[in-house]
C-alpha cells in the first residue's frame, strides 16, 4: 500500500480510524500529532458519561448492593437509579430526594465537597413531595407492603449500609416483580 | 427586535473596551436554573416544555433587565437563523440541534441571554467585554434574584440549585474568560499553561464553545467545580488564574518583540497582506490570520485598526453570518469568496 497522507496535515498517516456514526462508516487517516489532538477532542466530547458511570460504580466488590441500588426509582418522574447511571442526568428535582443516600458520595467525588455554600433564591420554594391520594374519612390503610414502600425501605437500608436487610428487601421486590 | 436587526451591529461583549482588552476578549457567567414542579427538559413532554416557555416569558416581561429583549422560539427560526444565534455565542449547538419546545431570549446589546429548555429549564448568560468577571457577576446576581422572585426555582439548602447534570449542582455557575494567547503558542509554552489549568481543576475550551478545539489562539477558561464554594469564591479563583495567564502572555510577547522582532513583524504583515488581498479564504485560515493581525494591533505593530473591527470579524466570517449578510443561502465555495470580500471591505473602511 502506498504511504497515506494525514487527512488533517500533509505528514505521513500512521493512525487509521474507522468511525461508525448513524450506520455510516467514516475512515480517517492521521499522523501521530493529529491523532493525539483528535483523541483529546474526543475525550472532551465523550468523557462525561464514562466519567459518571465510573464515579457511580461504587461497591463493585458487593454486587448485591449494587443491584439493590439499581432498583431505586424516583416516584415523581419514574427515573431509575440505573438510568441515571447510564445517562448521567436526573429527570426532575425530586430525583435528588429519591437518590439522596447515593448522591452525597457522588457529589463529593465530583466537586470535592457536598455542601452548598453559594447564594439562595430570593424566594425559596420547598421541594414538593408527591402526596398519595387519600380518601377523607377512610380508615388508615393496612400496613400492606407495596412496591413503592419496599423501594423506600430498600433505599433507607442502603443508606445506613445495612446490606443484609437491603438484600432481603431486594429479593422481596424481585418476588413481587415475578423475577428471581 | 427581529433576528435580522442583530446582523449589522455586534454584541456589547465584542467592543474590546473592557479591562485587559489586549489579551482578554470577554468575561462570561452562566447560571443553570430549573423550575421545581416540572420534570427536567430530558423528561418533560411537549405540554410541560410549553408551560416552562410560558412561565419564563411571563417572568422576564416583569423584569427591567429584559426591557426590549427578543424572545425567539427556535421552531420558528430556520436552520441558518438558529446557527446565526449559535455563532453569536447566544446559545449552544445542542440547543439549536433539537429546536422543538425551545427558545432563547436575547437582551438589547446581547449582554444578557437565556436559553429556555436547554439541558436545564433556564440557562442564563451574561457577557461583558474584557476581564471583568466581578462586574459580570453583579449583573447576573441581580437578574437571577429578580427571576427567582417570579419563578419557583428547584433548590435544596444542602445542595443548592438542582440541575439535570450533577456536575452543575450547587451554585450551578460556570464563570469563563476568553483569552487570546498567541505569544504563548508561538513560544511553545501553551501546553505547560494548559496542563497547569487542568491540574487546578479548571477547564479550557476553544473559541466556539464546548467540544471545540482551540482555534486562532483563543482559549476559554472556566471553573469545573460548582458545589462547596460560593459564587464569589469561584470568581476570585478564576480571577487569580487569569491574572497569572495574562502576565505570562505579556512576558512572552515582550520576549518575542525583543528577541525576534523582525520575524514577528514579518508574520504580522504577511497575515495583513493575505487578509487584505485574498479572493477566496476559508474560515480556518481567516481565524488564524486574524489572530496574528490582532497580536499586531495589541503590540503596536499595526496602529490604525480598531480592536472592535477585528473582534467583530471573528463572528461575522462564520457561515450563517455570511448568509444573513448576503440575504441568501451560500454554498461553501461561495462563502469563501464572500468571506474574502467582507474582510477587504472591513479593512479598507478603516
Amino acid at each position: 500500500m502506498a504511504s497515506m497522507k494525514c487527512n488533517k496535515c500533509t505528514k505521513k498517516a500512521t493512525v487509521h480510524l474507522t468511525e461508525i456514526i448513524d450506520g455510516k462508516v467514516m475512515e480517517m487517516h492521521l499522523c501521530e500529532d493529529c491523532a493525539r489532538e483528535q483523541s483529546q477532542h474526543m475525550e472532551q466530547q465523550f468523557g462525561l458519561a464514562d466519567l459518571l458511570a465510573g464515579l457511580t460504580d461504587f461497591g463493585k466488590h458487593v454486587p448485591d448492593v449494587q443491584q439493590s441500588v439499581s432498583l431505586l426509582k424516583c416516584a415523581s418522574c419514574g427515573l431509575t437509579y440505573e438510568d441515571f447511571r447510564k445517562f448521567g442526568r436526573f429527570g426532575c428535582a425530586q430525583c435528588y430526594i429519591a437518590f439522596k443516600a447515593q448522591l452525597k458520595a457522588l457529589l463529593k467525588k465530583i466537586h470535592g465537597a457536598s455542601v452548598h455554600l453559594g447564594k439562595r433564591p430570593a424566594r425559596e420554594v420547598p421541594l414538593a413531595v408527591p402526596v398519595e391520594t387519600a380518601v377523607p374519612g377512610a380508615l388508615p390503610a393496612p400496613q400492606e407492603e407495596t412496591m413503592e414502600s419496599l423501594r423506600v425501605k430498600l433505599q433507607e437500608a442502603v443508606g445506613r449500609e445495612d446490606f443484609e436487610q437491603a438484600a432481603a428487601l431486594r429479593d422481596k421486590i424481585y418476588g413481587m416483580e415475578g423475577r428471581g | 427586535m427581529e433576528l435580522n436587526d442583530l446582523i449589522h451591529h455586534s454584541g456589547e461583549w465584542l467592543k474590546g473596551t473592557g479591562p485587559f482588552g489586549h489579551i482578554v476578549l470577554s468575561s462570561r457567567i452562566r447560571l443553570a436554573r430549573n423550575l421545581t414542579l416540572t420534570p427536567f427538559t430530558n423528561r418533560a413532554n411537549k405540554k410541560e416544555m410549553e408551560s416552562v416557555l410560558k412561565a419564563v416569558e411571563a417572568a422576564v416581561g416583569k423584569i427591567s433587565y429584559f426591557k426590549g429583549a427578543a424572545f425567539f422560539r427556535l421552531n420558528e427560526l430556520d436552520n441558518v437563523g438558529r446557527q446565526f444565534l449559535v455563532e453569536r455565542h447566544l446559545m449552544s449547538h445542542d440547543h439549536a440541534s433539537a429546536p422543538q419546545g425551545k427558545a432563547v431570549i436575547v437582551s438589547h446589546e446581547e449582554a444578557l441571554s437565556v436559553m429556555v429548555n436547554e439541558e436545564d429549564h433556564l440557562r442564563i448568560q451574561v457577557m461583558q467585554s474584557g476581564f471583568n468577571l466581578d462586574g459580570t457577576w453583579e449583573i447576573m446576581n441581580a437578574v437571577d434574584n429578580a427571576l427567582s422572585e417570579q419563578l419557583p426555582y428547584a433548590f435544596l439548602p444542602e445542595w443548592g440549585f438542582l440541575t439535570a447534570c450533577p456536575t452543575n449542582t450547587g451554585t450551578a455557575m460556570r464563570g469563563s474568560v476568553m483569552v487570546h494567547l498567541p505569544a504563548l503558542v508561538m513560544t511553545r509554552q501553551i501546553n505547560k499553561v494548559l496542563s497547569a489549568i487542568a491540574k487546578l481543576s479548571f477547564a479550557s475550551r476553544g473559541f466556539y464553545g464546548e467540544g471545540t478545539q482551540a482555534i486562532g489562539n483563543f482559549y476559554q477558561i472556566s471553573n469545573q467545580v460548582s458545589l462547596g464554594h460560593s459564587e464569589t469564591d469561584i470568581i476570585q479563583n478564576i480571577n487569580g488564574l487569569i491574572r497569572q495567564i495574562i502576565e505570562q502572555e505579556e512576558q512572552a510577547r515582550q520576549a518575542l518583540l525583543v528577541q525576534n522582532r523582525a520575524a514577528l513583524e514579518d508574520k504580522i504583515w504577511r497575515a495583513w497582506g493575505v487578509l487584505n488581498n485574498a479572493r477566496i479564504i476559508s474560515s480556518q485560515e481567516t481565524i488564524e490570520l486574524l489572530s496574528t493581525v490582532r497580536l499586531g494591533v495589541d503590540v503596536g505593530v499595526i496602529t490604525d485598526l480598531a480592536p472592535t473591527t477585528l473582534n467583530e470579524l471573528f463572528i461575522m466570517i462564520q457561515p450563517a453570518h455570511l448568509q444573513k449578510i448576503e440575504g441568501k443561502k451560500l454554498g461553501a465555495s461561495d462563502r469563501d469568496v464572500r468571506r474574502a470580500q467582507l474582510i477587504r471591505e472591513k479593512f479598507q473602511a478603516v
